[in-house]
């Protein structure tokens, strides 16, 4: 717990009148995968580019591999690995001409960079494609290329700044299994997203981060269960999507939401219900449910309900 | 030592970046060697048929060295836009991010673009030739005009490094390139500045198009010589080449790679 790679203490970056960051804290353990979740503008392509050496941070500091990362760039830079939001490999070079560049970039031999970029195409499945220019590529292979060119060099802190945004569902998927596969290989993520479902897949930690500042942090399991559970109720008739509300209201203590024309989503106090005490409520108001059902929140909804909230 | 046996190595990578870029692209370096073929059968034949050179001489003769001038000019345009791209693109941010030396991505850039230059002049000096273009004072001082080229080119490089990375937009970058007809037109290097009213003849005679371009002409010994009590950059053209390029060497040198550091 205590063997965090990367430590982030108060940091600031303003950019003329916008306060990008205002006062951000991280930790990443080494070998996990730390997930960075914020609405837009919420700073983590600030916080990242800070991290990976780009920019310096106005106040507040912070170390990467056991090194600062403004008064010792140069070393942290020779343990970093960074892919950014967009894909930034050459366009009118070949995939395996990019890699190779890459590699002599980060000091290998050119005899070892030929090699690392064979075997890099070679694990992620781009061989077919290597000698052909980038700018032909689809988007999931571009943004694969991307992710790999930050490895010729194993890193050990990866940073992945929205490494799927744009993906179709299997491109996605192809990002995921290869960043598992890096982790297994004891390489530390820290990736940003704004996609739930990605930092619940694959984040052993999640920060939410908004205006610049740490808003939550923990364990996927442990966010939700700040929140508390949920329950969802279908009714039969959606006529009765009014009185089923009232009493749901009634039970829970908050308002409910219309999730569609037949169904209700609550959020339950920190105690919880049961099940069969909800049934028998919505039976003696007449309501026909089709399913009554109790369930974790979704990241989602956890990140809603954070979000929402004025920071101050 | 190793740390400059790095630089240098870093460098020559991203020279290497740059030619592997013209050989996947074939069609964007045919085009830059049309550019200058096509300038002259323009001005050579087309608008040349209507000008008069000043004491005399073959209008095509004339016409060479300022379209030496141009296509040295050029080099601004080229490095701007393809550092503008870097820039815009994230390709800078992974070159920042890389344990590499930071000053080698401008040192690769203009030392490609120098390679890039030589064989646009190679271009440019054969379809010279075929045109009846000259140079008549013999091999020294023709490398000598070749030499102030290639050095102002190569400080005009630094010019575009520099404005790359202050426009930041590929679009911006690419959206600026139509400026480059006028500044070079606005010279010697198509017309006698003779016929100029007060204020542009001003502006021509110090744009440092019209240094190169008289410089070439008297080197490589081609008609064109002003006449008169001309302004001190064509009085002196070897040495306002060597000034312009030194000057631009000292400005955007050190603001290119601080930008670069920052
Ligand atoms: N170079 C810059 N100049 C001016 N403002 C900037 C700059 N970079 C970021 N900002 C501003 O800082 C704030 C945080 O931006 P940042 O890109 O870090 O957010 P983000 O969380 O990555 O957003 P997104 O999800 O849209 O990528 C935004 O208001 C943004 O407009
Ligand atoms: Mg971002």
């Amino acid at each position: 717990m205590t063997d965090a790679i990367v430590v982030a203490e108060g940091l600031r970056k303003s950019f003329g009148g916008v306060h990008a960051l205002r006062g951000l804290d991280l930790r990443v353990r080494r070998g996990t995968v730390c997930a960075v979740l914020g609405p837009n503008g919420a700073g983590k392509t600030t916080a990242v580019r800070v991290l990976a050496t780009l920019s310096a941070p106005d106040a507040g500091h912070a170390r990467v591999a056991g090194h600062d990362v403004v008064r010792q760039a140069g070393e942290v830079r020779a343990r970093i690995g960074l892919a950014g939001q967009y894909a930034a490999v050459d366009e009118k070079l070949t995939g395996r001409a990019n890699l190779r560049m890459f590699g002599r970039l980060s000091h290998l031999s050119r005899r070892e960079a030929h090699r690392r970029a064979d075997e890099l195409l070679d694990r992620f499945g781009l061989t077919e494609a290597a000698d052909r220019r980038v700018g032909g590529y689809s988007g999931g292979m571009r943004r694969r290329l991307d992710l790999i060119a930050s490895l010729v060099r194993r890193p050990e802190v990866l940073f992945l700044d929205e490494p799927t945004t744009g993906l179709d569902p299997r491109g996605r998927g192809e990002i995921w299994d290869a960043v598992r596969e890096l982790v297994a290989d004891g390489t530390t993520v820290l990736l940003t997203t704004q996609y739930l479902d990605e930092a619940d897949r694959l984040a052993d930690d999640v920060t939410v981060v908004d205006h610049g500042r740490v808003i939550a942090t923990g364990t996927p399991d442990e966010l939700k269960a700040t929140i508390g559970d949920r329950l969802d109720v279908v009714v039969e008739d959606p006529a009765a999507l009014r009185p089923a509300a009232a009493v749901l209201r009634g039970l829970a203590g908050t308002d409910p939401t219309t999730t569609g024309d037949d169904r209700l989503s609550v959020a339950l106090p920190g105690g919880g219900l049961r099940l069969a005490g909800v049934v028998r409520e919505l039976d003696r108001a007449g309501v026909a449910a089709a399913d009554v059902r109790l369930r974790r929140p979704t990241l989602d909804e956890v990140f809603l309900r954070l979000t929402e909230e004025p920071v101050r | 030592m190793t740390r400059l046996r790095w630089a240098l190595a870093d460098g020559l990578t991203l020279v290497g970046r740059e030619l592997g870029r013209l050989r996947h692209d074939p069609g964007e370096l045919v085009a830059a060697l049309m550019f200058p073929a096509v300038m002259v059968v323009l001005f050579g034949y087309v608008f040349g048929s209507a000008i008069q050179v000043p004491g005399g001489g073959d209008y095509r003769e004339y016409l060479m060295p300022g379209l030496f001038a141009m296509v040295t000019f050029s080099s601004v345009m080229g490095v701007m836009t393809r550092t503008a791209a870097d820039a815009s693109r994230g390709v800078m941010d992974r070159f920042r991010s890389l344990p590499m030396a930071r000053s080698a991505v401008p040192f690769g850039q203009t030392g490609a673009d120098l390679l890039v230059g030589l064989l646009m002049l190679a271009v440019m000096v054969a379809a010279g030739l075929l045109v009846g273009w000259r140079a008549h004072l013999g091999p020294g001082p023709a490398a000598q005009a070749v030499l102030l080229m290639v050095v102002l080119r190569y400080a005009l490089a630094w010019a575009g490094v520099y404005a790359g990375l202050a426009v930041r937009d590929d679009r911006v970058a690419d959206a600026l390139v139509p400026l480059f007809l006028p500044f070079t037109m606005v010279s010697n290097a198509f017309v006698p500045t003779g016929g100029m009213p007060g204020w542009l003849r001003f502006l021509a005679d110090w744009n440092p198009v019209s240094a190169l371009t008289a410089a070439a002409r008297e080197l490589f010994g081609n008609p064109g010589a002003p006449a008169g009590d001309p302004a001190w950059p064509l009085a002196h053209p070897v040495a306002a080449v060597l000034l312009w390029s030194a000057a631009l060497l000292a400005i955007f040198v050190p603001l290119s790679l601080r930008a670069h550091r920052r």
